[in-house]
């Protein structure tokens, strides 16, 4: 084991950096060599940014989404659609599909899928609210925007089952060719769903 | 430690950002479990799917060792499956039965079983050989189901029932006084079964029959309840019969 070159101050820095996603312990010490060096301009600013984040974060009581404030932005937006609510796994899937800008719609966040693997069974997610959320009325299409996984298509039958009763509309992504995909390089599995979902030209 | 062969994905788990660890059941190694680098990227992940087929090279300095996989795709079934409910949730069961296999522990019959079972999927055949495929399951946990021949009179014909005590087939004439105590057998699992396919209401018996064994021999022992994806997958077979009730 090497001396020490800084105080235990800075190692923790960097320690906790490099737990974040994308930095190992090699850009953890970049990264706090940067902050260190910009000092004024970017360390406080972003200590004073997490902080803030840290006490006034909260998950939105209505669909899941993360905010500031509870409801969220999304479900206190009176121009967006009430009537169309798409059900996402992540909130990183929300944002995904709000950079879209395909739909002006609410969402539901279900926090996860269901995955006998990892033990995640239907009450470990926001499956109950979506309920209640489609039977209090005023829906009339719920998009299951779940990832093309077996866990994740699993988990859209089985809410497209307890809300089959409830009388909205019950649609999902397409799935099929990508854009930039050759059609040489797909599973022999997509290529079929592409064709059977093949659309007039 | 090197090693290859053909398996069935049956479980994937993130590790880390970009690996993943792989479970699958192989022809000559049992289940079995390794690291695959890099399994998180868009070429893999359509691949690392329960249900699709690969060859697996499996490497480790030392046995004991999770290993790392090298993944080659032969059959990729996840896309087509997950157009029905029903698909997914066989698929689900597949996987929550070869779970209860020990791991490393090789039963290269229930792979082929379930290899088989996994290209039926979407046909009507696939009720039948998941029945099949939990009989199989309870023998090679150590639960087998003695459906050759009568326990009380030795008989190899008319069995109607199995015994809940023993497992054990009996026949219609020796079973009769306690017929409301006996699990109703039926035809397509007896060792001579008859011709034609078995009707929903036979799937249905084999079903109630497997789950008896399997809840009180399989999973009760083990802590844990019978898998959601046998429910799902049952209350979907019932649906489209439309007339059946789910057990």
């Amino acid at each position: 084991m090497g001396d020490r070159v800084c105080g235990p101050e800075i190692e923790r820095l960097i320690q906790l950096l490099a737990r974040l996603p994308g930095l190992g312990p090699r850009s953890a010490r970049r990264a706090a060599l940067h902050l260190i060096r910009k000092r004024e301009e970017l360390f406080g600013p972003l200590a004073e940014a997490m902080r803030v984040a840290r006490d006034t974060i909260v998950s939105c009581s209505i669909c899941g989404n993360v905010d500031s404030c509870d409801p969220c932005t999304i479900c206190r937006d009176e121009r967006r659609d009430p009537s169309t609510l798409i059900v996402v796994e992540t909130v990183g899937d929300l944002w995904a599909l709000e950079r879209s800008g395909a739909v002006k719609a609410r969402y539901h966040v279900l926090g996860g899928v269901l995955s006998p693997l990892d033990g995640v069974g239907p009450k470990d997610l926001n499956i109950s609210s979506l309920i209640e959320r489609v039977a209090a009325g005023g829906i009339s299409e719920v998009i299951l925007a779940v990832n093309a996984t077996v866990d994740g298509q699993t988990t859209a039958h089985y809410v497209t089952d307890l809300i089959s009763h409830l009388g909205v509309r019950t649609t999902r992504l397409a799935h099929g060719v990508p854009v930039g995909g050759e059609l040489d390089y797909l599973d022999e599995g997509t290529l079929a769903a592409a064709l059977r979902a093949r659309t007039d030209f | 430690m090197e090693w290859r062969d053909d398996g069935l994905i049956i479980g994937v788990r993130q590790y880390g950002e970009a690996s993943v660890i792989l479970e699958a059941m192989t022809r000559g190694h049992g289940r079995h479990l390794g690291l695959v680098r890099g399994g998180r990227s868009q070429r893999m992940r359509a691949v690392l799917q329960p249900g699709n087929s690969a060859e697996l090279v499996w490497r480790a300095r030392l046995d004991e060792q999770l290993g790392t996989w090298a993944v080659e795709p032969t059959q990729l079934r996840a896309a087509t499956l997950m157009a029905s409910a029903e698909a997914l949730h066989a698929v689900g069961l597949i996987c929550a039965l070869l779970r209860l296999i020990a791991e490393r522990d090789p039963h290269p019959d229930l792979y082929e079983t379930a290899v088989l079972i996994a290209g039926h999927i979407g046909d009507e055949r696939l009720a039948p050989l998941l029945v099949r495929l939990e009989i199989e399951i309870l023998r090679e946990t150590g639960f087998g189901l003695d459906l050759s021949r009568c326990a009380a009179t030795g008989a190899r014909e008319d069995l109607a029932y199995v015994s809940p005590k023993s497992g054990r087939a009996v026949s219609l004439a020796a079973g009769a006084p306690y017929r409301e105590r006996l699990l109703p057998l039926p035809p397509f699992l007896r060792e001579e079964a008859p011709d034609g396919e078995p009707t929903p209401q036979d799937v249905l018996d084999g079903f109630s029959l497997t789950g008896f064994f399997l809840k009180r021999d399989v999973f009760t022992p083990r802590g844990q309840g019978m898998p959601e994806a046998r429910r799902a997958y049952l209350a979907e077979f019932s649906k489209r019969q439309e007339h059946f009730p789910t057990e």
